[in-house]
């Protein structure tokens, strides 16, 4: 029988059928934060459970963490809530005995840039993590998904998550991506094109040449953003850039471990023939740079596009999504999106903070300046080694040099737990995911774009056109 | 944990579709190490008026009359009527848990984004999938001048409400009886650790680059 990507991957993690009827599915490898994981702990303690399999997991701090003023430790937190919260986390992980890369490890980062980065995220494997965009791994060819904290629970005691199988969604890319046009964009387009609940109750497989071409970074970036579809997992196939990167990597195999893990990576992808219970098609060589407009991460139109109008949408109760959104957002219908004023742009999140995203940020910024017009500019790499690689390649002066506050690494201004936000009414282009009301900021507007068009926009003061600067 | 097995409630109409997590519970309450006290900050952004922080009186904030929470009619509500794709966004429980801590026991919505679908069960809170037109009709018979009593129950799997015929729901069976007996949901899973046990040792020959990392 013919399977998808996703039906080799399930099946090769199916323990048994629970009396209830739901399949119980082994989870390789657990991903731990400090905003999901106390009340999960706590749990254990309560009834007296430990940690089912202590190797499988890795814990890091990054929700709340502070972007400056490191040097003093947790202890150094002004926020008393957050200190608690990493402290917490602390705690946990000495006390049950789990690894991790605590607020002063130089490895520390953002969850999602971490898994990967250590070679901890390997294909074919499960992992789940108490954070929706877990789906980022599933560039690996793993099965990852976002999952609640009493799921975090039941994993850390049981190593397994109860589930059902999900259906199988096929997004083929083709064609190649122009200039100025990034993996960002394509994944902002597949979501305008599905809706925020497209793909619900799927796994998103996105294949064709646009995704082929794609670094491990730009792959990350596409499947990262399949739950803001509504998507439970994304995947991408393996091939030789899957296993290129892997190389070297601390968590990686290596000599003949990896000889013959290869071996069984590279049967990793869908069979050919193999059914997709839906399938969508985009077209790259089309795609222009995208800009979201509205209050969830559908609303996006092309950079050069206008404010679109609310009766665009046959549906009306999507028509009144949009007209609240334009309210929200402070928008009127038929304004270019390239005339809206900004007050602060934000480089970072599991998104885009990936040493690719700097670069490529960088490299568009190289002798410029960003508008004094805006209150802030920040850039926060997503992890501490990101950070040093950065360092090394002397991007980092570069963005000083423009006018960018160079940060360390955590989600930052992604959900503003921590000191980086938007104040009411401020508009920011970010490179992050969610344009939620309030997401990055009490009354916020974010406008979500790919690191290009951040620093485009940075130097503009408003929206911009990355091509217009190439 | 407690059983479900009947609720009567009122119930409150929500009209927006796409209600996100970060609207259910806005993340400046996300840093409790806590399971409890998020229910008076349920959409505290579309509640209030006031920017909502940690620790502020909500006796000393400025209500937002507008929104349907407000509402005379809705007080003491346990049921909520929301649209399509609700709970999307984050995969925050706290979202669960400050809807339950408000006193909703039950959500009716013609679709649910998936991971706060499967939150809800974790914490006896009900999420009930009804057609568009019945969500349509109901929200006709919740916005009169008197608030909707209705009754859910999971046993029967029929909603009642006075004026009008009772409404079947579909429910997946195993997930109906955890909530009936109040299973403890590891509790389940832990009466096949023997399976797990076989599981991973079979996985770990095969697989074993998995393994080689952790720790002894
Ligand atoms: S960067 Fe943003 S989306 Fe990513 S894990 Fe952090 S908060 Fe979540």
């Amino acid at each position: 029988m013919t399977k998808t990507l996703y039906d080799k991957i399930w099946d090769a993690h199916v323990v048994g059928q629970r009396s209830d009827g739901a399949t119980i599915l082994y989870i390789d490898h657990h991903l731990l934060h400090e905003v999901t994981s106390p009340q999960a702990f706590e749990g254990l303690r309560l009834t007296g459970r430990s940690p089912w399999r202590l190797g499988a997991n890795l814990a890091t701090p990054d929700h709340n963490v502070p972007t400056q003023n490191r040097a003093a430790g947790v202890e150094g937190i002004e926020d008393p809530i957050a200190r608690e919260q990493i402290i917490t986390l602390d705690r946990n992980c000495n006390d049950f005995g789990i690894r991790q890369f605590d607020m002063t490890d130089p490895r520390q980062g953002i969850v999602h840039v971490i898994g990967p980065e250590q070679g901890a995220t390997l294909p074919g494997t499960t992992i789940v993590c108490g954070d929706s965009h877990t789906s980022t791994h599933g560039a690996f060819g793993a099965l990852a998904q976002g999952i609640g904290t009493s799921e975090v629970e039941h994993v850390l005691a049981t190593q397994c998550l109860v589930q059902t199988r999900s259906q199988n969604l096929r997004v083929e890319v083709t064609g190649r991506l122009q200039q100025g046009v990034y993996a960002k964009d394509i994944v902002l387009a597949i979501i305008r094109l599905l809706g925020t609940a497209g793909a619900t109750g799927h796994t998103i497989e996105y294949t064709g040449s646009a995704i082929r071409s794609l670094s491990m970074e730009g792959r990350m970036t596409v499947c990262n953003m399949s739950i803001e579809a509504g998507a439970r997992a994304g995947l991408v196939a393996v091939d030789d850039v899957t296993l290129s990167y892997l190389e070297g990597r601390p968590f990686a195999p290596d000599g003949e471990l990896l000889e013959r893990a290869e071996r069984y990576w590279r049967g990793l992808v869908s069979d050919p023939g193999a059914e997709f219970d839906l399938s969508f098609e985009l077209d790259a060589d089309e795609l222009k740079p995208q800009v979201s407009w509205g209050t969830n991460p559908e609303l996006v139109v092309d950079i050069d596009g206008v404010v679109p109008e609310p009766d665009i949408f046959d549906d009306p109760e999507k028509e009144e999504m949009a007209v609240r959104a334009l309210k929200y957002m402070g928008l009127e219908p038929g304004a270019p999106m390239t005339e809206l004023r900004l007050d602060r742009v934000f480089i970072g999140s599991c998104t885009n903070s990936r040493i690719e995203d700097l670069r490529i940020a960088a490299d568009l910024v190289r002798g410029r300046k960003i508008s004094s017009a805006l209150k802030s500019a920040i850039v926060v790499p997503g992890s501490g080694l990101v950070k040093a690689e950065a360092e090394q390649e002397g991007l980092d002066q570069i963005f000083s040099d423009a006018g960018f506050e160079w940060r360390d690494p955590g989600c930052s201004m992604c959900l503003a737990m921590n000191a980086d936000r938007l104040y009411p009414e401020e508009r920011a282009a970010s490179t992050s995911n969610r344009n939620f009301e309030g997401r990055q900021g009490y009354l916020g507007r974010t406008h979500l774009v790919s690191p290009a068009t951040a620093v485009a926009s940075a130097i503009a003061g408003r929206l911009a056109d990355p091509r217009e600067f190439m | 944990m407690e059983s479900f097995s009947v609720h009567r409630g009122t119930l409150v109409p929500l009209d927006r579709a796409n209600v996100d997590t970060d609207q259910i519970i806005p993340k400046q309450f996300l840093k409790s190490i806590k399971r409890t006290g998020f229910g008076e900050n349920l959409f505290d952004a579309w509640r209030f008026i006031d920017e909502g922080e940690i620790g502020k009186n909500p006796n000393e904030r400025k209500i937002n009359r507008e929104f349907i929470f407000n509402d005379p009619r809705y007080q003491g509500v346990s049921i909520l009527l929301g649209r399509r794709n609700f709970g999307c966004g984050s995969s925050r429980e706290h979202a669960v848990w400050a809807l339950f801590e408000f006193g909703i026991r039950c959500v009716i919505a013609p679709s649910f984004a998936d991971i706060f679908y499967n939150n809800c069960f974790k914490n006896r809170l009900l999420p009930i999938v009804l057609k568009e037109e019945i969500i349509e009709y109901l929200f006709g018979l919740a916005t009169g001048p008197q608030a909707l009593e209705v009754e859910v129950n999971l046993e029967t799997q029929r909603l009642s409400v006075e004026t009008a015929d009772d409404i079947p729901f579909e429910i997946e069976p195993g997930r109906k009886e955890a909530l009936i007996l109040g299973l403890d949901d590891i509790g389940m899973t832990f009466m096949h650790s023997d399976e797990i046990r076989e599981f991973e040792v079979r996985h770990r020959e095969s697989m074993p680059w998995i393994f080689s990392h952790d720790q002894t």
